[in-house]
This record gives structure tokens, C-alpha cells and sequence, in this order.
């Protein structure tokens, strides 16, 4: 546990080994940035310090950074604002992938929504839009992105509820009904079958008339995260990298608006992790596709630049922006001088941000309001390209909608209201946002070269590296916690009754409704096209070729989801992690 | 017997994979030198009541986030009956609206912990249940 947290005296306060949960940062000697700094620490800060003392307060990032009481120029020192920042537009994109940062463009504001029936959550969508939301975010059910058609025994009692059952084209149909696919862009939220999902929507598009070249959105596709923090994997590893690499090498070439992933911290954050960790292994995930997709002689300019990100946004709201500036610094970098990226997009980190559903308090929910809108804040000040915005009552069930709608109206707020969109990254130059910026980066850094060590991310994934990392950072969180080292509004201090929320729960009949609409997919489509289709998936799979063109036979077909995921688990096997705490 | 370590199985059922909550717990619980068991992801009923046999444990706890809590602890409370492992600790964690408690609690859920839970709480609710639940057994 202790090896996460930095050894070197960075932090303007030497190491403070013996800052532990109770401690304070401030007892410790004299500071070593330089002597302007040092001259302040002896003469002013010092004596002050003896005669009053500080507060009880861990004064370390929620990273575990230690954090000097003030950060002045001297902890620059050497630091080239040119080298390090760049200008906005421009390599390395400390300041932003947008040179007019959001005077010309704001960012999109896109809500996760999703639950019960195809029917619901499309209501839920024009509500959304109706409400000026500028692009559409689906959530699925546990079944759908396991694989599993709302029929099969293994989905009783979770189809509906966190997120829509879609199991095959029919329900793709009713989910986006009155929606034009070529004016709204949609982020699916689906990882292991992401590329059946995937190829049911452009179906569904097609059927509408709409041409391919001109409909955008993001698949999250990300399976590399799902064995890291959320366990949503269905294949190992290696095939499942090999399905995320064949929608580089497809989409790019028949949807050329789509994100073909987003390469996603949000998920590692919520399973406990630092934001140095969310970072470090979020970028690794995103550098292990790139290798995988070199190695099978793609491009790296026609892919690289439908390569999208997705981070958390937490309460250290100075160290969420540092992990912003230092994603887009790190990808360009590597991109440009690691993989011989040249055309500026593929350089370019834009990313999704959510607030952090894992800060959300089921004690005096609408606090939560409170911290969303300083988080919604941090993942603007950090340079966010889209943004969720988690709706207060999370932490007791789904969002209601006026909940969502609140959520929103955060957004258009900072958005419209506090002036931060004025200029183009207005913190750029702050000596503490700078230093964390480069801390981050450094520290980031070190886990590259210890996951490259074990070698690679795949190899990592098994040994339990990740599992180890963030279980042991999560631990170390709760521990702070359960001790009141660290404080949390309404849960371990500051405590008072809470009013009774009302709940939303999902219509029970969606389990009928979908039970039914399978019933009638399967009667009524052609059936040796559906077996063709699949048998031609099976054999894509086999011979290892580029599965996408299967999976939109499939989808035409009207194959089930369930269908086309046992085809592939017959080939590639199933995945089960070894179990460990 | 009742000064042997809670032996206790913390369960993943279903197909959730966010674990964070029941792999704090399980570390928290050995840290308190109870024996536990943590069954991994993926977990029917069948298979936790299983290893709650098998494993022989004073306790079980399921962690439970995705708003099936009603179904998945209805047939874990059910096959622990069917087994005559009704003496064993059903409890539970997660995202359990207040409104589901008394209808778990009739299932025979003794206690739900809610988010916000201190691990302490835990820790102290199963060192003062737990060899109540011994002594009454071992009396009948």
C-alpha cells in the first residue's frame, strides 16, 4: 500500500513517512523548493505554526499527494510553460484539444439514461433532448452487457433494472424510435458485446435511411477496464482485445463520426482507485489497444483519431483538473514520439467526464446536489469535451427525473452563468495546479513502467496487479473514513435525520414486455438468414478474421444478442478471474 | 465452541461485477480476525448456499447494487431454509431503498447495511449477533 505514495519531496514538504491517517503534513521540517520559500517557512509560517498549530486535517490530494502549505514560483523551477503547456490547439494540449477552448463550442451535455423497457427510456431520451440536452448517453441492463437475452435463466431478476434490455435489432428499433440518427449522436455504454450493440444501432440507421458517413456517437468498448474494475468481461483477455482492435479497423472506414472506443477511468475510479491510479491505468489501457492494433498493421492515423476517453470527476477538485491537463499531455506525448502518430488528431485526448457517483451520499441526499456542481465545475476547468452529471438520489436508486433534470440545469449553469468559459483554461499557470499537473504525470509514468515490467496490461490483468492496486487504495479510503481521518458531509461528521426520499422503482411488467417481443423476433424472422448469419459469425471467429461484417449480417437478421455471444463463447471460452480480497 | 472466530462468506450474486463494497467489507471483517470467505462474482443462489455449507459459516453477507436485491436474497433466504442451514446470519449491503427492509426483514434478512455504513458497525453487529445466534442454536 505504501508504495503508491511518492517518496520524493516534490510536495515542497519532505517525505513524510510518518504521515499516516492522523497525522498532519504540516509537523514536518524545513522545506526545500528554495530559499524565497524557505525565508517565508523560517520567518512567518513557522512561528505561526508553533503558536497556534494546525488543524487535524490529512492535508494530502484524496491521491494521497502531499500537499505544501503554499506553492510558489520555486516549485517550478525549470518548468518551460512552452514544453510543459503549449497553447491550447496545440501540442501537448496541456491547455485543451480546442483553441477556443468553449467560446466556440460548449461542451456536450450528455446525461446516462436508461432503464426498464426500450419504450421507457426512449421517452426518458426526447425528454432529455426536449430539455436542451445535446446528445443522447445509454445505459444498459446487467443481462444485455453480459451477453444475456432478457429471456435466459441467468437474467431473472435484472432485466430493467439499471439500465434498457435491448436483445436484438427489434428493441434497438423501439429504444431510438422518432430519434433522427443523423442529428443526434449517441454514447452506448457496452463493452463485451459492444460490437453486436454496436452493429444493431448503425442496423437500425440504415433501416431509418440514414447514411453511415454522417451518424456519430461512441461505443465504450473498453474491455480492458472491465477485468480491471468492473467486471462486465464475458471472453479472455486476448479475444476480447482482438474485438475491440476489429472495430478500429472497421469503423474508421464505414462510420467515420464514430468513437470506436472510450477508453474509460471512470470505472477503475468507482471501484476505489486513485485518480493517479484512474490516470495511470486508463492511459495504459488506452496505449495497450494502440500496440494491439499496430501490431495487426492498422494505420495509427486512421484510428487514432476515433480514440476517445471517459474520466471521473471527484471532490479534490484541484487534483481532478491536474488528471485532466495531465491525460491530454501524456497521450499526445505518446502518441507523437512512442508510436509515430502525425496528424494532430490522433494526438488529441477529448473526453467524456462524469461526476463521481461514488462520492454520493445516501445520509442528506441533496448535498449531493453540492458536490456534483463542484465537480461538474473541476471537469470544466479541466477541459472536459462532454459531461454527465449524476442526479442527487443516485446512491438510493435510479435518478428520478426531476432529480436528472436538476442535474442538467448544474450543467447549463456553469455553462451559461459563472464565467468560466470565458477563456481558454483560466487556471494554466497556477503553482499548484502545475506542480500537481506534472505529479500526476510523474506518478502516472511509474506505473507504466511497472505494468510494462510484468509485460503489459493483458499480463497484468491476470497476475491481479490491478485487483491489488485499487483494492488496497479503496481499503486505505474506507479506513480514513471509519476513523474520521477524513470527512464526509453527513455520514461520518455533521450527521442529521434524513427525510425520507421517494424511490423510483421499474415497472415489473418490462420482463413481459421484453419475454414477448422475443417471442415475436424469433417467430417472425427469416430463420435460415439468422442461422447464416450466425454460422458466418462463428466462422469470422474461427479464422480470425474482422468480425463486424458478421455482426451487422446478424443484426439485419435480427439475431439475438444472446445468440451471437454464445456463438462466441463456444469459440473464444469464458473468462473467470481467480478470487482474491 | 462459541469462542472460535465468526466464520462468516461474503457473496456476490448475480451479474453485477462492482465488488468494491464486498471486498472492503471481507478485508475489514479479517482484519477484525474473523475467518471470511469472499465467493468472487457471478454467484447463484445455489452456489453461495453451497459454500455457506460447505464452508460451514456462522454468516452470510451479500452485496447487492443493481436493484435486484428482493429476488436474489428471497432465493439464497429460501435454499438455506431447504438445506437446514436456517441458523446461519442472512445479512446484506448495498443499494437497498428503506422502503424493501420490511419485506426483507420477513424473508429473514437480519440486518441490510445501507451506503455510508462504518466497516466498524459491521464488524461490532456480527461480534454481538453472531454468538447470541450460537448459544440459542446450541441451546435448542
Amino acid at each position: 500500500m505504501n508504495q503508491r505514495r511518492p517518496s520524493s519531496t516534490s510536495g515542497g514538504v519532505p517525505d513524510a513517512a510518518a504521515a499516516d491517517a492522523e497525522a498532519t503534513a504540516d509537523t514536518s521540517a524545513s522545506p526545500v523548493p528554495g530559499p524565497r520559500y524557505e525565508r517565508w517557512w523560517r520567518d512567518t509560517y513557522s512561528p505561526l505554526l508553533e503558536r497556534r498549530g494546525a488543524r487535524e486535517a490529512l492535508f494530502r490530494t484524496l491521491s494521497d499527494i502531499e500537499v505544501a502549505p503554499l506553492y510558489t514560483d520555486e516549485h517550478l523551477a525549470g518548468w518551460d510553460p512552452e514544453e510543459r503547456l503549449g497553447y491550447p490547439g496545440e501540442f501537448p494540449y496541456t491547455r485543451g484539444v480546442h483553441a477556443s477552448g468553449y467560446r466556440g463550442k460548449l461542451w456536450t451535455m450528455r446525461m446516462f439514461a436508461g432503464f426498464g423497457t426500450p419504450e421507457a427510456t426512449n421517452g426518458r431520451f426526447k425528454a432529455l433532448l426536449d430539455a436542451g440536452q445535446t446528445g443522447l448517453s445509454t445505459a444498459f441492463d446487467l443481462p444485455t452487457l453480459m451477453g444475456y437475452d432478457s429471456d435466459h435463466p441467468m437474467s431473472k431478476g435484472e432485466v430493467g433494472k439499471c439500465g434498457v434490455a435491448v436483445s436484438s435489432l427489434a428493441d434497438m428499433e423501439v429504444l431510438f424510435d422518432g430519434i433522427d440518427p443523423e442529428a443526434v449522436t449517441t454514447s452506448m455504454t457496452i463493452n463485451s458485446p459492444a460490437n453486436a450493440i454496436w452493429a444493431m444501432y448503425l442496423a437500425m440507421a440504415q433501416r431509418r435511411g440514414a447514411d453511415l458517413a454522417k451518424v456519430g456517437g461512441t461505443i465504450q468498448n473498453d474491455i480492458l477496464k472491465e477485468f480491471i474494475a468492473q467486471k462486465e468481461y464475458i471472453f479472455p483477455p486476448a479475444p476480447s482485445v482482438k474485438l475491440v482492435v476489429d472495430t478500429f479497423e472497421w469503423g474508421p472506414k464505414e462510420v467515420p463520426r464514430w468513437n470506436v472506443v472510450s477508453v474509460s477511468g471512470y470505472h477503475i475510479r468507482e471501484a476505489g482507485s486513485t485518480a493517479v491510479q484512474e490516470l495511470a491505468f486508463t492511459l495504459a489501457d488506452g496505449i495497450h489497444y494502440v500496440r494491439r492494433a499496430l501490431e495487426r498493421g492498422l494505420d495509427v492515423d486512421e484510428f487514432a483519431p476515433r480514440i476517445s476517453f471517459f474520466f471521473n470527476v471527484h471532490n479534490d477538485f484541484f487534483e481532478e483538473i491536474a488528471k485532466f491537463r495531465a491525460a491530454r499531455r501524456i497521450w499526445a506525448t505518446e502518441m507523437r514520439d512512442v508510436y509515430g502518430a502525425r496528424d494532430p488528431r490522433s494526438l488529441m485526448l477529448r473526453t467524456h467526464a462524469q461526476t463521481a457517483g461514488v462520492s454520493l451520499t445516501a445520509q442528506q441526499p441533496l448535498v449531493n446536489m453540492s458536490r456534483v456542481a463542484i465537480q461538474a465545475l473541476a471537469g470544466v476547468l479541466g477541459g472536459t469535451n462532454s459531461l454527465h452529471t449524476d442526479a442527487y438520489d443516485e446512491a438510493l436508486s435510479l435518478p428520478s427525473e426531476e432529480a436528472a433534470l436538476l442535474a442538467l440545469r448544474t450543467q447549463q449553469v456553469v455553462a451559461y452563468e459563472t464565467g468560466v468559459t470565458n477563456t481558454v483554461d483560466p487556471l494554466a499557470g497556477s503553482y499548484y495546479l502545475e506542480h500537481l499537473t506534472d505529479e500526476m504525470e510523474r506518478q502516472a509514468r511509474r506505473y507504466f513502467d511497472q505494468i510494462d515490467a510484468i509485460g503489459g496490461v493483458e499480463a497484468a490483468i491476470e497476475e491481479g496487479f490491478f485487483a491489488r492496486e485499487i483494492g488496497d487504495a479503496s481499503y486505505q479510503q474506507q479506513r480514513e473514513t471509519d476513523s474520521n481521518a477524513r470527512i464526509t458531509v453527513g455520514v461520518n461528521a455533521f450527521r442529521t435525520e434524513s427525510a425520507k426520499m421517494p424511490v423510483v422503482l421499474v415497472d415489473p411488467e418490462v420482463v413481459e414486455v421484453q419475454l414477448a417481443r422475443l417471442t415475436r423476433v424469433r417467430g417472425e424472422r427469416d430463420s435460415a438468414a439468422a442461422e447464416g448469419a450466425l454460422a458466418r459469425l462463428r466462422s469470422a471467429a474461427v479464422e480470425g478474421h474482422n468480425t463486424m461484417p458478421a455482426f451487422m449480417a446478424c443484426a439485419h437478421a435480427y439475431c439475438t444478442l444472446g445468440e451471437q455471444m454464445d456463438v462466441l463463447r463456444e469459440v473464444y471460452g469464458v473468462y473467470e478471474e481467480a478470487v482474491a480480497i | 465452541m462459541s469462542d472460535r472466530p465468526i466464520r462468516v462468506l461474503i457473496a456476490k450474486p448475480g451479474l453485477d461485477g462492482h465488488d468494491r463494497g464486498a471486498k472492503v467489507i471481507a478485508r475489514a471483517l479479517r482484519d477484525a480476525g474473523m475467518e471470511v470467505v469472499y465467493t468472487g462474482l457471478r454467484q447463484t443462489a445455489e452456489m453461495i448456499v453451497n459454500a455457506a455449507v460447505q464452508e460451514d459459516v456462522d454468516a452470510v453477507g451479500l452485496s447487492v447494487l443493481s436493484g435486484a436485491h428482493m429476488h436474489y436474497f428471497r432465493e439464497v433466504a429460501a435454499l438455506l431454509d431447504a438445506r437446514g442451514a436456517d441458523d446461519v446470519l442472512l445479512f446484506g449491503g448495498g443499494i437497498v431503498p428503506d422502503q424493501d427492509l420490511p419485506a426483507l426483514e420477513e424473508l429473514g434478512v437480519a440486518r441490510v447495511f445501507t451506503p455510508g455504513t462504518s466497516t466498524h458497525d459491521v464488524v461490532a453487529y456480527l461480534r454481538e449477533t453472531v454468538p447470541e445466534r450460537r448459544r440459542s442454536h446450541e441451546a435448542s
